[in-house]
């Protein structure tokens, strides 16, 4: 296991590193260079080679790629020009509350989803089987805006029951303290991954229930129950852990436009906002925070399954 | 599935037909394969209706204007000879929006944006994805290890933060949206089609092309990625659907085309701001039509899947 872990490990090292790389090529692809970037299209060149020699940007590119990977390992993601503050500092608190939207949201969709695509295979071919496959094929469907719009329109503006949007204000733990602001923006981001989990649980209890050992349970006299939980359950649920990994990139892009939908202040938003005010280091900078945090929990869905699953737990190779 | 049973699709009369037909000419000869093909689609009702309805949405966004004539470039005309955010009437069939453009004008307008940077942004990717995929399988070791590497690279950030960060780059007009989805979106074929190369490339037909001294360019050319067209027709159609609702998204968040041009996220995120007045002609119709264009082109995609995955099929 451990061997596995640090292979795993080192994927994931490699993986930012290669990021890091794309995300410096992207800051070299500004049209006019940062110096263009930062002092607008006005700046006279000898004002840009001024900021050019002042920032380094005048140096070959890969002693360029080594001092921004040295600023990286001290915590700093470059500087905004257009909010004179360093990117790091405007992460920063954004960042746990994109987290925590992300972690409810998803826990959510688990919990539905589970249970959910288990009944269906248990009843498959039945009417509630039918009725729940149509439901999720319009979920799947729908765009995350259109899924959060019309939460809005429906339990915001007719029902009155839950507010458009979360207090602006709002701590990240604020999801704990003052649910009902929250359940809109949770909902909808969990609307957009309870369609493809249930689809996947649903296959794979159905694929687990032939399986060798399922017959053997029944045929040494397990009542259906027993085999269904003891049995097949815990099994079914191990494609879920990785499929929970591979889906974090998706999850996260539709934090994004759900935060963006119910003005929620989390690392999307400020994506938004600063791509249309044209502050590409910001930008960059989210990009890069929000994939490394994606990267982070894939490691951490694999790490559950290597602990979850006996053979790999227990065997040397994968 | 068990890989035994997958057998190889039959190269139709390829020993003499080769030699007679010109290059790259005899692959569609098989009429059969094809009516077949055609067979088991038709016999899918809902991928049926879903062409029919995917070819009028066609027709209505690139013909309709000719029919429905509406004033949809001048930003001044339309604030002078309109009133705002009308309601519909005979003079516009679905009102008007916050600039007095006509919004039923309007959804033929942006629609044309959305369906060719969709189409075409899926084309481009699928052409990348492919050429990426199929040298990467075929020429394996270090050079497919190090090329996969950088896919999974390029996978693990989120595609809506890499699409907004080239949009920022580059100014978004409808070319620059084509090639900035299509640079976001060619990751998925390669690994998919480098998967169908890395066992095709195995097969008794591929060893029998480079015994008889076929070259490399001719295997991957005339066998591997011919061979693969199952897997590359169907990854396209639901990129077209995936490249619509991406362009929606940005649209949505206001990273769309620059007006006066229009798409149909952009005329959605217009729209909600009014979501509180009850402005519902400036949300429902232009939000139906991304629902059902994406849900059609997903029913076409599966019909394809069934029809052209010979192999799965009882023959």
């Amino acid at each position: 296991m451990l061997g596995y872990l640090l292979r795993r490990l080192g994927q994931a090292i490699i993986v930012i590193l290669g990021v890091t790389l794309i995300v410096f090529v992207l800051s070299q692809l500004i049209p006019g260079g940062q110096a263009r970037a930062a002092l607008g299209p006005k700046a006279t060149q000898s004002q840009i080679s001024h900021f050019n020699i002042l920032n380094g940007f005048n140096q070959p590119l890969w002693v360029q790629y080594w001092h921004y990977i040295l600023g990286l390992l001290r915590g700093d993601l470059g500087y905004s020009y257009r909010n004179n503050q360093g990117v790091t500092a405007l992460i920063i608190n954004r960042l746990p509350k994109t987290v925590v939207l992300v972690g409810v949201s998803t826990l959510l969709a688990l919990v539905i989803a589970i249970p959910l695509g288990m009944a269906q295979a248990v009843r498959r071919n039945h009417v509630f089987d039918y009725s729940m496959t149509a439901v999720s094929f319009v979920l799947y469907a729908m765009p995350a805006f259109l899924i959060g719009e019309l939460l809005i329109l429906f339990f915001a503006f007719t029902l009155h029951w839950f507010p458009s949007q979360p207090p602006s204000d709002a701590s990240a733990w604020a999801v704990f303290t003052n649910p009902r602001a929250f359940v809109l923006p949770v909902v909808a981001l969990a609307a957009l991954t309870v369609a493809g989990f249930s689809r996947y649980m649903r296959s794979s209890v159905l694929d687990t229930l032939t399986e060798d050992y399922i017959r053997t349970a029944k045929a040494k006299g397990g009542s259906p129950r027993r085999v269904l939980y003891g049995h097949a359950f815990r099994n079914a649920l191990l494609p879920i852990l990785t499929l929970l990994g591979l889906t974090l990139p998706a999850i996260v892009g539709g934090a994004l436009i759900v935060e963006d939908v119910f003005n929620y202040p989390g690392m999307g938003l400020l994506t938004v906002q600063s791509a249309s005010n044209d502050d590409i280091p910001l930008v960059l900078g989210t990009t890069l925070i929000a994939t490394i945090a994606t990267v982070v929990g894939s490691l951490l869905a694999d790490v559950l399954y290597a602990a979850a699953d006996p053979r790999i737990r227990l065997g040397g190779d994968d | 599935m068990d890989p035994f049973e997958r057998l190889p699709l039959p190269e139709p009369e390829s020993s003499d037909a080769e030699a007679l037909a010109p290059e790259g000419g005899n692959a569609v000869s098989d009429g059969g394969f094809l009516r077949n093909m055609f067979h088991v689609f038709a016999e899918n009702k809902l991928a049926v209706i879903s062409a029919v309805f995917l070819i009028f949405i066609v027709v209505f966004c690139f013909l309709g204007p000719d029919l429905y004539v509406t004033n949809q470039t001048n930003t001044q005309d339309a604030l002078l000879n309109s009133t705002q955010n009308s309601p519909p009437s005979s003079a516009h069939w679905l009102g008007t929006d916050e600039s007095g453009f006509d919004v039923l004008g309007r959804l033929m307008y942006g629609g044309q944006i959305s369906l060719i940077v969709g189409f075409f942004a899926a084309l481009v990717a699928t052409v990348i994805g492919v050429a990426y995929g199929a040298l990467s399988g075929f020429f394996g070791g270090w050079f497919d290890a190090a090329l996969m590497r950088f896919v999974d690279i390029g996978l693990s950030i989120p595609v809506l933060f890499l699409l907004i960060a080239l949009v920022t780059i580059y100014r978004p007009t409808a070319t620059m949206l084509i090639v900035v989805i299509a640079a976001v979106s060619w990751l998925v074929p390669a690994r998919l089609i480098r998967a169908e190369t890395l066992t095709l490339r195995t097969r008794e037909y591929v060893q029998a092309v480079r015994v008889m001294g076929g070259t490399r360019k001719r295997i991957i050319g005339r066998h591997i990625v011919p061979n693969s067209v199952g897997t590359i027709v169907v990854f396209a159609t639901f990129d077209v659907a995936d490249s619509i609702l991406l362009l929606a998204a940005l649209g949505f968040l206001g990273l769309g085309v620059p007006a006066p041009q229009t798409d149909w996220g952009t005329m959605l995120s217009n729209g909600v701001n009014y979501a509180s007045n009850g402005y519902w002609w400036e949300i429902y119709p232009v939000g139906l039509c991304i629902v059902l264009v994406v849900v059609a082109l997903n029913y076409i995609g599966d019909a394809l899947r069934d029809s052209l995955e010979v192999r799965l099929q009882r023959r």
